[in-house]
């Protein structure tokens, strides 16, 4: 028990504290290929530090829920952080909630930014809160179909049991999963405020959607929102590791295998970070009013590799 | 759910093929929708030589080699240099919008994959459950071609269709005979070639490719 309680907390604590580690390593990713100068892959813990080193300045008709918002999408992005398996499956934690409690998940914090968002009472809060909330609203189903198509592979919801039987099977190719895999990138990149959805390193009035949500905020509150923005971005690469590529994610009870699981998590999560900061170079922002196409093709694609795995793996 | 690995390749192929069909069915560009084709034409080609391989049939090689020379290189050729000489710059044009085609092309992913079900129970050929797929990519060519205007992505959608009954002939019987083979060949080859002179002659007419134009009887 203890050492499930342990491998549990290393596990929530190398995601949190990795989360600005690999925002940092896509920065600098995308700054090489675009040929700019690239800022250091600590600056967002730099930013960070700086960020909880200043007051904190507050709107005056700002209520307590403005206040509180950070601190609950903080924690509801470590709780999910400590829900997906990332170099281990002994997880106490995984049984309190399986894939969709984590899709719920997810879905409390934006109800909370929304919210946050528009509490203030300023055009581009608004604004944002209704962009986030189109994306979501269209993401959501996408990513449930993404996860039941695993789902239905291990016979479970839980993540857990899903990396257990993905991982540690002979190999075999699954159609479906390829399927899901595209799928569950275009739900990343929109989920996450990435490029075709949205310029995370914009603060341009009209195209912004997550920037605008947190215009308000300042000083250590800000510095929680961005965190909890790099945790949730690294949760995202990690689901689609455990998933897609689960090879490497040691079973319950392994701890000599522990540092070389962390190692291989370390290395896929690199190779994450430059596909995905690729994908962000070689395409360019997409309408607001294109990202339903974008995220009904991800929906399309979910279902269809559901049809897949009725049609071709049974 | 223990198939032989080049069972799980034939799948991994059939799955490729139906996703680009989709991917035809989303795109709005004439270029693109020929590297596609292209595409589509080497996932075929794949997927002849694996099934030639798994199952020994010579006469697969040849049908193979006809894809690859025909439909990858070709085809696609003819169709860019088409759009060169037409000079072919505008987007598609779809009569219904982009989500709701994609709507009605999972509709009829579900009904090719029922219909498929119950004969690949009864079939025995290594192939047997890429025949659902098989159906599906026929079926969604077929929506491709009655929902776009403009005739060159009808003519693509054409082709695509041809695709599609080559893979089912491959997946349900192991390919047809070579003389069916060469003669079905050598008519798309030929029905191309009657397609350019075609998109000439409507351009010249009518000052445009929309095939409603050719709805009208009359003269105005």
């Amino acid at each position: 028990m203890i050492e499930a309680i342990l491998s549990q907390l290393f596990q929530t604590l190398l995601a949190v504290l990795l989360a600005p580690l690999m925002l940092g390593w896509i920065n600098n990713c995308r700054s090489w290929l675009q040929n700019k100068s690239a800022p250091g892959l600590l600056q967002p813990y730099r930013t960070l530090r700086k960020l909880f080193h200043k007051d904190a300045v507050l709107a005056h008709n700002a209520s307590s829920l403005f206040r509180m918002a950070p601190y609950i999408i903080f924690g509801c992005m470590v709780l999910a952080a400590s829900i997906v398996p990332m170099v281990e499956t002994n997880l106490p934690f995984a049984y309190a909630a399986d894939a969709i409690a984590l899709v719920g998940v997810f879905a409390l914090a934006r109800v909370f930014m929304a919210l946050a968002a528009m509490d203030i009472g300023t055009a581009f809060g608004s604004l944002g809160a209704r962009r986030e909330m189109l994306v979501a609203f269209l993401a959501e189903p996408a990513l449930l179909m993404v996860l039941f198509t695993p789902a239905l592979i291990s016979q479970s919801t839980s993540l857990n049991t899903m990396v257990a039987t993905l991982g540690q099977r002979e190999f075999a190719l699954f159609p479906s999963l390829a399927y899901a895999a595209v799928a569950f990138v275009m739900v990343l990149l929109a989920e996450n405020a990435r490029i075709p959805i949205d310029n995370p390193a914009t603060h341009l009035e009209l195209t912004m959607i997550h920037e605008a949500m947190i215009l308000e905020y300042s000083a250590r509150h800000l510095a929680l929102m961005e965190w909890a923005a790099a945790i949730k971005l690294m949760i995202y690469c990690a689901i689609g590791i455990a998933l897609f590529m689960p090879w490497g994610i040691v079973a319950a009870g392994s701890w000599p295998l522990l540092p070389v699981a962390t190692l291989v998590l370390v290395a896929k999560l690199l190779v994450a970070g430059g596909g995905l900061a690729l994908l962000e170079t070689v395409s360019a922002k997409m309408r607001i009013f294109r990202a339903p196409e974008f995220l009904g093709m991800a929906f399309l694609l979910g279902v269809l590799g559901m049809l897949t795995h009725f049609l071709l793996e049974r | 759910m223990n198939l032989p690995f080049s069972a799980q390749l034939i799948n991994l192929m059939a799955s490729l093929l139906l996703l680009i069909a989709f991917a035809m069915l989303s795109q709005r560009r004439i270029l693109s929708l020929i590297y596609l084709f292209a595409w589509q034409g080497a996932v075929l080609c794949a997927n002849t030589l694996i099934v030639a391989w798994s199952t020994g049939q010579p006469h697969l090689y040849y049908s193979a080699m006809i894809t690859l020379v025909l439909k990858v290189i070709i085809l696609p050729w003819l169709l860019h240099r088409l759009i060169v000489r037409l000079n072919i710059k505008w987007d598609v044009e779809t009569m219904i919008n982009i989500p709701i085609t994609m709507l009605i092309g999972i509709a009829l992913v579900i009904f090719a994959f029922n219909l498929a079900l119950p004969i690949a129970q009864w079939a025995e050929t290594i192939t047997r459950s890429t025949l659902g797929i098989a159906i599906a990519s026929v079926l969604l060519s077929f929506l491709m071609m009655i929902t776009r205007r403009k005739a060159v992505p009808q003519v693509i959608g054409f082709l695509a269709m041809e695709n599609g009954l080559f893979f089912a002939a491959t997946s349900t019987t192991y390919g047809m005979p070579m003389v069916v083979e060469l003669g079905i060949a050598l008519d798309v080859l030929v029905g191309t070639f009657i397609f350019g002179i075609f998109f000439f002659q409507i351009r010249e007419t009518f000052d445009s490719l929309d095939i409603r134009n050719l709805e009208k009887l009359k003269e105005d």
